[in-house]
């Protein structure tokens, strides 16, 4: 288990114990966090799990695809800390990873 | 009827489109009660994965429920996972199960989906032969594909072909028999069709076209397949991949109109403005003379939210343009618009690198987008087609990519 903290898009804060495996985005939905819809499930198709990466761990959450990278382009207020989330893997290197959730995607 | 007066909704099935009508009724503030009703005892999950990640074991059973059982509990959403609906009483508005339940309702929502078409040959009941629709058909498939089993699959749409990938990446032997001239060919334009020709063959799939299956042999498991061209093939599985029909027996005899799905209005009424219809099972009257039936996600969720506001008295949903995907090998199909009316086809990019879009147009109008691992593409369509903005043909391929089409052109907007 990793601690992951979801914060909203006005700050509050919800700590969940992620599964290691299983996407950020999937650790979202299964703690019923709001803001992440998620509308392919997880297949890099949709752009509708965007979230901002706190800088602290954006080393250890990796880089995007080429994919990922497009999609992201479209969704709305982009900025260099944005991932979607479904391609983050849990893993214990990710202890305490905090990601804010944009309000467009409430 | 008011939005306060209705104090009970119940949905037929427990899908995609299900799922989000309940959810968003919640978000959306109902306060009353809404019983779900799935027949397939397990909690609602994703279809997409069963012919791609699930198939090929990269993805555990676990990871395909869209929710946490805690959440419909959390909601006050009462879900029965083993609960298939006998008959719908309009007039007494109830549903009865097969289990003896009884459901009220003062609004009803039929999320019912869609039957895979069997194949009308001899030795079609044979143990191995398969449609894919659901997670107990894709859990039979992959206990199916062990160790050199040979898979024919009938069919060169979607399903089919995405079984086709997922098989060859396990290793598997993989014939695709497809009656019409080209793969996908309900779906999506020859020159895309070709390429996934191709993409199989590369692959090794071998693929035949304008062939058919006449019979599936066997002694109670299958063995074979005879072509149509008389040619006997081996096969340990068959999938059954050519089309479905949408599940619309209970809406019919509720006296409801239905024309190859359950037709509903805008708003996704049927033919009982207390009765929905949303996903697989729905026909939208377009109010043109022309119907349309989507067999997609987004569809399942766009409908469902036009119908949990409906339900609450909120305004309609704007326009969202249709969109699909689907994964095969290393290529992501993302495809946005409907490409049915097209009159000119134009290619941006690189087929023999993998990497481009199928432009449709009408009228000279950009009206689809088929996106071979072109997300740009795909997501400046989504965008285009949303915000109603127009683009000529000659604009969508002198532009450096679309997505400079997106900036800001409000000259150019209309209402979509």
């Amino acid at each position: 288990m990793t601690t992951i903290i979801f914060v909203d898009h006005e700050g509050n804060e919800t700590a969940v114990d992620a599964t290691n495996g299983e996407s950020v985005m999937e650790a979202a939905i299964n703690n019923n966090i709001e803001g992440i819809v998620a509308e392919c499930g997880g297949a890099c198709a949709c752009a509708t799990c965007h979230v901002y990466v706190d800088p602290a761990f954006r080393e250890l959450t990796g880089v995007a695809s080429e994919m990922e990278e497009a999609m992201l382009d479209f969704t709305d207020d982009v900025t260099e800390n944005s991932r979607l989330s479904c391609q983050i893997e849990v893993t214990d290197e990710l202890e305490g990873l905090r990601v804010t959730t944009p309000e467009s995607q409430i | 009827m008011k939005a306060r007066d209705i104090n009970c909704v119940t949905i037929v099935g427990a899908g995609q489109a299900g799922v989000q009508v309940a959810q968003s009724l919640r978000k959306r503030g109902f306060e009353g009660r809404i019983a779900m009703l799935g027949d397939e005892g397990y909690p609602p999950y994703q279809r997409p994965p069963l012919s791609k990640a699930f198939l090929k074991g990269e993805m555990a059973e676990a990871r395909l429920f869209f929710k946490p059982e805690s959440f419909y509990a959390g909601q006050d959403i009462e879900l029965q996972e083993a609960s298939a609906v006998r008959f719908v009483d309009p007039a007494a508005g109830t549903v009865t199960t097969e289990d003896g339940g009884l459901y009220s309702w003062d609004r009803l929502v039929l999320t019912t989906g869609s039957t895979p078409i069997a194949i009308p040959v001899p030795g079609a009941e044979l143990e191995g032969v398969r449609a894919l629709r659901g997670l107990a058909d894709a859990i039979a498939i992959r206990e199916l594909l062990t160790d050199g089993a040979k898979l024919v699959v009938v069919g060169g749409g979607y399903i089919g072909l995405e079984v086709a990938s997922a098989a060859r990446q396990l290793g598997h032997e993989v014939t695709v028999i497809e009656r019409m001239p080209r793969l996908l060919s309900r779906v999506t334009s020859p020159p895309v069709s070709d390429f996934y020709r191709k993409l199989h063959r590369d692959h090794g799939v071998d693929v035949r076209l304008e062939e058919s299956v006449t019979a599936i042999t066997g002694d109670a498991r299958v063995s074979g397949v005879t072509l149509g061209s008389g040619e006997q093939l081996a096969a340990d599985i068959v999938l059954v991949g050519i089309g479905v029909r949408p599940n619309q027996a209970l809406a019919e005899a509720a006296g409801i109109r239905c024309e190859d799905g359950i037709l509903v209005d805008a708003h996704c009424r049927t033919s009982n403005l207390a009765i929905y219809a949303a996903g697989d099972c729905a026909r939208t009257d377009l109010g043109d003379g022309q119907t349309l039936r989507l067999e997609s996600v987004h569809n399942a969720l766009d409908q469902a939210e036009r119908i949990a506001a409906d339900i609450v008295g909120d305004p309609a949903p704007g326009y969202d343009p249709p969109w699909f995907w689907s994964d095969q090998y290393d290529v992501k199909l993302q495809t946005v618009g409907l490409f049915n009316d097209f009159d000119e086809i134009a290619i941006r990019g690189d087929v023999a690198a993998r990497k481009f879009s199928a432009l449709y147009f009408t009228d000279g109008q950009l009206i689809a987008i088929d996106a071979i691992n072109d997300p740009v593409s795909f997501m400046s369509g989504k965008q285009l087609f949303k915000k109603g903005i127009r683009i000529s043909k000659d604009e969508a391929l002198a532009a450096p990519t679309l997505k400079d089409l997106t900036k800001a052109q409000p000259n150019k907007e209309t209402a979509a």
